[in-house]
């Protein structure tokens, strides 16, 4: 028997920011991990990526990552993508003060 | 210090236009991100973890006031108002977005500086001790012979797709500031039986994947000869260099392959098939850069000032570790510390680099460095201004006293801006010195370099750290490897791994443990961490790391 699939989101870097987002099932791409669709069947998570990786001059490097649902929404598993959801961890920057990159306002 | 001539400048100016147009045309969609990716890594923009990254390069480390201040400027102007300097002389700016890019690029250009082969297959910019030209143990001023280099491979183009990265250091001491035994060519200035300068000339260094210390392919190189030699390095690389297998392509795994002797034969063939080619013009060349760095005007006046402020514990304590011997005796190279306890290991806020600027200009001969350790260095201050650039340092967060001591960590950024990091070095490094700082044992614990890498590329040095800590994702969890009795310096040596790995939450009292064992153990405040550990070899620190596992060897 094949393993179980661990659900996935679909994520990129935006072109223009370079900022972490996440694909929606609306075919639109957020900021918000929270907001991603969260996609339980390996079949389709492959298409998805292929929905994605064709918005090639909106995102670049689209790639699935695992998550687990939550209470608000897909959560990230692994601590890499964790990191990505809020920025750094040695200055108040990034996603976790609402900011993105770029010069501060 | 050398100006772009006007080739340099016509050069850069015409990459910068290329680059706003490639740029454009990404923006546009005419150019795919797999068609635009090697031309923005040829510019040194990468896109990390959660922005784009613009590496830009401090050729040699040098750098004069104006560039420092445009650094400021970028990095306000563009970015967060701050800079990275790295273990290669270079600095990043970590959130830049694509469409600010060629504005950056172009106000680089105004203070003859640029971003080109800091990234890709080519050779990347030249290191040099961060002292040249103001050390006391100094044979000659290395950094003539780094820009000539620097002229030399800057769009070389038989050099611009090499099978692998290609690092040069150069030292122009016989102590070795710029761990030039880890690089693919190390260059280290010596005399020969007459008395003439020359290079002993080492190839086949490096850390990453596979650590090794570079050999020694030639004795004594005369001055002249470099360019041709350096060449006939390359050239052999070129042709012998694994292009199948990207952890085999480095220069240190084709010496391994062939074999020392033999590569130096290849290289001593193709050197006497390419050296009568070279007429001269590189020669007339090194004697217009060798004018451009031209020592200072050192000034003559009283030091009485430095004499009096020592009474001073704080200003003493400073002198102390972070002034080196300049051989002006009435000069001091200043060591400028960005790593205030707490705080990120080679940032610097822009307003720290106008303030550095500044000091730079008023009391430096107008010169900065940047070293490989991450901390920035004024050269050339006269002992009688250094109270008052310690009193604007201190106002600017810029006069921690703590250079070569334990809190004066290397971190590479790992996994808070790195795509490449397994795991976070940053937070280590402020944990460490911010622990160690609040038990006071920093001066007590005397030298002592650690350095931290979050992951096996090695950016962070770990392995020729007396205490090097390694970030990996071991099974979706951080860990740190420890590796003990690293040395960078001229006795150049690869630390030996201590054991297994510490979870996050571990490393630090893994430190803590390492570090109150080498008190325990020592002979006595002279005999520095490193010296220990070579008496006493892995044994009781294994011990202090591990005391679970000796408690159970002992049941």
């Amino acid at each position: 028997m094949s393993r179980k699939f661990s659900p996935k989101v679909v994520t990129a870097n935006d072109l223009l920011v370079g900022d972490v987002v996440y694909f929606t099932a609306a075919d639109q791409w957020t900021r918000n991990h929270t907001e991603a669709e969260l996609i339980e069947d390996e079949a389709h998570a492959q298409i998805r990526l292929l929905d994605a990786s064709a918005q090639r001059n909106v995102i670049v490097g689209a790639y699935l990552a695992d998550a687990r649902a939550g209470d608000h929404g897909p959560e990230p598993v692994h601590f890499r993508e964790v990191f990505r959801t809020r920025g750094p961890s040695n200055y108040a920057m990034g996603k976790q003060v609402g900011e993105r990159p770029g010069p501060r306002s | 210090m050398y100006s772009y001539n006007d080739f340099d400048e016509a050069f850069v100016r015409a990459r910068v236009a290329q680059f706003s147009q490639q740029v454009a045309r990404r923006i546009d969609g005419s150019l795919t991100e797999d068609e635009f990716k090697p031309l923005r890594l040829m510019n040194g923009l990468y896109l990390q973890l959660h922005a784009y990254m613009l590496r830009v390069a401090i050729p040699y480390g040098t750098l004069n006031s104006r560039q420092m201040r445009q650094l400021a400027h970028i990095g306000r102007t563009w970015d967060k108002g701050y800079g990275h300097f790295t273990t290669r002389q270079n600095i990043q700016f970590n959130w830049p977005v694509l469409s600010d890019v060629p504005a950056i690029l172009s106000a680089l250009a105004d203070v003859e500086m640029h971003a080109i082969q800091t990234s890709g297959n080519c050779v990347r910019n030249v290191t040099a001790d961060h002292f040249a030209g103001a050390a006391a143990d100094e044979i000659e001023d290395p950094r003539p012979y780094a820009e000539l280099l620097r002229q030399w491979s800057t769009d070389h183009p038989e050099f611009q797709f090499l099978p692998r990265k290609f690092k040069i250091a150069i030292t122009g001491s016989p102590n070795d500031r710029a761990v030039t035994k880890a690089h693919d060519i190390g260059l280290r200035m010596v005399r020969n039986g007459r008395g003439e300068p020359g290079f002993e000339v080492l190839v086949g260094g490096g850390l990453g994947r596979t650590p090794m210390i570079g050999q020694i392919v030639r004795e004594f190189l005369p001055v002249a000869d470099l360019l041709p030699y350096v060449e006939a390095i390359l050239s052999v690389y070129n042709m012998l260099g694994r292009r199948d297998n990207k952890y085999k392509a480095r220069i240190k795994i084709t010496l391994h392959e062939t074999g020392r002797d033999e590569i130096r034969r290849l290289v001593e063939e193709r050197f006497a098939e390419i050296r009568p080619e070279f007429h001269g013009h590189d020669q007339a060349l090194l004697d217009d850069i060798r004018a451009a760095f031209a020592p200072p005007a050192f000034r003559n006046a009283p030091v009485d000032a430095h004499t009096a402020a020592q009474v001073a514990p704080a200003y003493r304590a400073w002198a102390d570790t972070n002034l080196t011997r300049h051989r002006n005796d009435q000069y001091a190279i200043v060591t400028v510390s960005l790593k205030a306890h707490g705080d990120t290991p080679g940032d610097a806020t822009s307003d720290q680099m106008d303030v550095l600027a500044d000091l730079a200009r008023r009391f430096g001969h107008d010169e900065l460095r940047i070293s490989h350790e991450q901390n920035v260095i004024l050269p050339h201050v006269h002992k009688s201004d250094l109270p008052e650039v310690y009193a604007a340092l201190k106002a600017a967060g810029l006069a921690t006293a703590n250079v070569g001591l334990i809190s004066d960590i290397i971190a590479c950024p790992g996994m808070d801006y790195c795509a490449l990091a397994t795991a976070r070095s940053i937070p280590v490094a402020q944990d460490i010195a911010t622990r160690f700082d609040d038990l006071k044992l920093e001066h007590d614990i005397g030298p002592l370099k650690i350095k931290i890498s979050g992951c096996i590329n090695a950016c962070g040095h770990h392995h020729v750290g007396h205490i090097g800590i390694l970030g990996l994702d071991r099974a979706g969890v951080e860990n740190y490897q420890i590796t003990l009795g690293g040395d960078g310096t001229e006795t150049a040596v690869i630390g030996e791994r201590a054991g297994p790995g510490f979870a996050y939450d571990e490393i630090v009292p893994a430190i803590e443990r390492l570090v109150l064992a080498y008190l325990d153990q020592r002979e006595g405040p002279e005999e520095t961490f490193l010296a220990a550990y070579r008496r006493l070899g892995l044994a009781p620190f294994k011990a202090a790391l591990y005391p679970a596992e000796g408690a159970q060897d002992a049941a």
